[in-house]
């Protein structure tokens, strides 16, 4: 296996200091891959992106990206070095219509901008369709395709993905995760949380489960899709390592 | 009748300084998001600004710099503009109602340096020895308050047309963005705090430059002007009109400041004496009764912000109505 992109080590978090969510957590992110973190409600899914993505403090262990250490950076930092976060709602500005949300997205690309406008458009031609229309008239699964678009403008190695199929339709959730085996293919490396296990475990490469803000087990996605143990955690029958 | 005149020039000469300070709060407020309690806190800056630098040694307290009345103006500008650098650094981090009372204590911290502080500002006598610009050349009547109002005019058309190309470019849409969610754009890799202290401080510097315009036509300033009335005044005019439309912001100006001088002349005229005693809170009634309806039923102001919408050269422009 290649070095990963991402590594997370020991890290303890939360939203308020002394009370962490995240204990102790653990997880590798292999480069063009997509890795999931799934686990029941309340595992710590969310916070545990949100704390790699800069926007919660970690208050022990350490992320490393590419070998440099990026413990603490905010999330704007995160994004020079290659890191984009799509927050699971309110991913994109309603306001403003769809060709003004990836100019905001293209600001740094600088001369690079049109070309890189116009390779977005070629991948979205539902998006280039509806450039002039206010973002907030799309659908559920538009808006999530416009904040994957604003992801991939900053030309990202790695997309930390929180839950992007919360509230679509079972097709829109398909395609939006269809959408990310694609860009995988393409050389971006995909950190994803999913409550759509079954799904998301027949797109992903390797999946991590956590209950209760730990570690529980991982491996990979396609041998821990018929694993009796996920069934197990997600009911609250097994933990693995809790006090 | 050129009485008449003279009094709309006198009002449309105030209600034009009133509008540049709501386009300044529309640019911290209707496009930002930034809820600025303290507006009358940089309007005042400006003022005392303008004219401690512009003005005439004075026994008793600061000033005698007698700076060119531009340099003078500027001056207060930068002061208001200073004291939101600073004010913003202390307070960004908070959010709507606990960054209006935070921006609302320090206004009320501003009035009481001024009342207190004699050396300063003169104290509760205010500034005096302050001579408005060209006197000299066009006397104290009404051909100089013509001459005022035009330039106040012309600051206004400048100060309106500053903002209607920012809030077009894409840093006005960058606010916009921020104002809407911030943290889809941190993810983005924008640093709303340096952009949301960039707005504060250039709404705030416009507000000082409408202080600094004020403090000129009075030709004085005391703490009576910097009363948190004027805040409510400046909000009332904003919402009424429509925060996030810079035309809004100014008609609601207008429109504020004649209601609030035609209450005024109504009360005094046709209501009965021991009510007239009370004109100031009756007009405060009145005025608060507008700002309470139009939440209820136009919460959006008369003129509604729009969304400017700019490709290929070719603006067009829709209603926003999220």
């Amino acid at each position: 296996m290649a070095d990963p992109i991402l590594q997370v080590r020991g890290v303890t978090a939360g939203y308020v200091p002394d009370l962490p969510i995240l204990r102790d957590v653990s997880l590798a992110v292999p480069p063009a891959q997509i890795t999931l973190i799934i686990g029941p409600n309340g595992a710590g899914k969310s916070t545990l992106i949100k704390a790699i993505a800069g926007l919660l403090p970690v208050s022990a262990g350490q992320i490393t990206f590419q070998g440099s250490d990026i413990t603490g950076l905010r999330t704007d930092q995160l994004t020079a070095h290659g890191i984009t976060y799509v927050p699971q709602t309110d991913n994109i500005f309603r306001s403003l219509t769809i060709r003004q949300n990836l100019d905001l997205a293209l600001r740094r690309a600088g001369s690079d901008a049109p070309a890189r406008l116009a390779r977005l458009f070629d991948q979205f031609p539902a998006l280039a369709a509806k450039q002039r229309e206010k973002a907030g008239a799309l659908s559920g699964g538009q808006r999530q395709f416009l904040a994957i678009a604003m992801a991939l403008a900053t030309a990202p190695q790695l997309i930390l993905m929180d839950e992007p199929s919360a509230g679509l339709s079972p097709k829109a959730a398909q395609e939006v995760l269809e959408h990310a085996r694609m860009l995988a293919g393409q050389g971006v490396s995909i950190l994803l949380v999913e409550q759509n296990v079954n799904q998301a475990l027949r797109l992903a490469d390797h999946c991590y489960i956590l209950a209760e803000g730990r570690n529980q087990i991982d491996g990979p996605a396609a041998d821990l899709r018929d694993n009796k143990v996920v069934g197990e955690i997600y009911l609250g029958n097994r933990r693995v390592g809790a006090t | 009748m050129i009485g008449v005149f003279s009094y709309l020039i006198f009002f449309a000469t105030t209600a034009s300084i009133l509008a540049i300070a709501v386009l300044g709060l529309n640019l911290q407020w209707g496009n930002t998001g930034l809820f600025n309690g303290g507006v009358v806190a940089f309007f005042g800056a400006g003022a005392y600004g303008t004219l401690i630098l512009g003005g005439t040694a004075q026994a008793g307290h600061l000033g005698g710099f007698g700076l060119f009345y531009p340099l003078a103006l500027l001056g207060g500008m930068a002061a208001a503009g200073l004291m939101a650098w600073v004010v913003g650094l202390l307070t960004l981090r908070l959010r709507h109602d606990y960054l209006a009372i935070a921006t609302f204590g320090v206004a009320v911290a501003f009035e009481n340096l001024m009342r207190n502080a004699e050396w300063l500002a003169g104290g509760a006598k205010g500034v005096r020895g302050f001579e408005r610009p060209l006197r000299a050349a066009l006397g104290d009547g009404f051909i100089y308050n013509l001459f005022f109002f035009v330039v106040v005019l012309l600051i206004l058309i400048a100060t309106y047309m500053f903002l209607e190309r920012l809030v077009a470019s894409p840093f006005g849409r960058l606010l916009r963005a921020i104002r809407e969610d911030e943290e889809a754009a941190r993810s983005l890799g924008k640093n709303p705090a340096r952009i949301r202290l960039m707005a504060f401080v250039t709404g705030s510097v416009i507000l000082g430059l409408a202080g600094g315009l004020y403090g000129t036509f009075y030709a004085f300033v005391s703490p009576q002007d910097v009363l948190p009335t004027l805040t409510f005044q400046i909000w009332a005019m904003l919402i009424v009109g429509g925060a996030g439309n810079n035309r809004g912001a100014i008609f609601g100006a207008f429109l504020i400041w004649g209601a609030w001088t035609l209450s005024g002349w109504a009360l005094s005229r046709f209501a009965p004496v021991d009510v007239q005693l009370y004109t100031g809170s009756v007009q405060f009634i009145l005025i608060g009764s507008v700002i309470v309806g139009m939440l209820m039923w136009r919460p959006q102001g008369f003129l509604p912000e729009r969304l400017v919408v700019s490709q290929r050269g070719k603006p067009q422009q829709t209603q926003q109505g999220e």
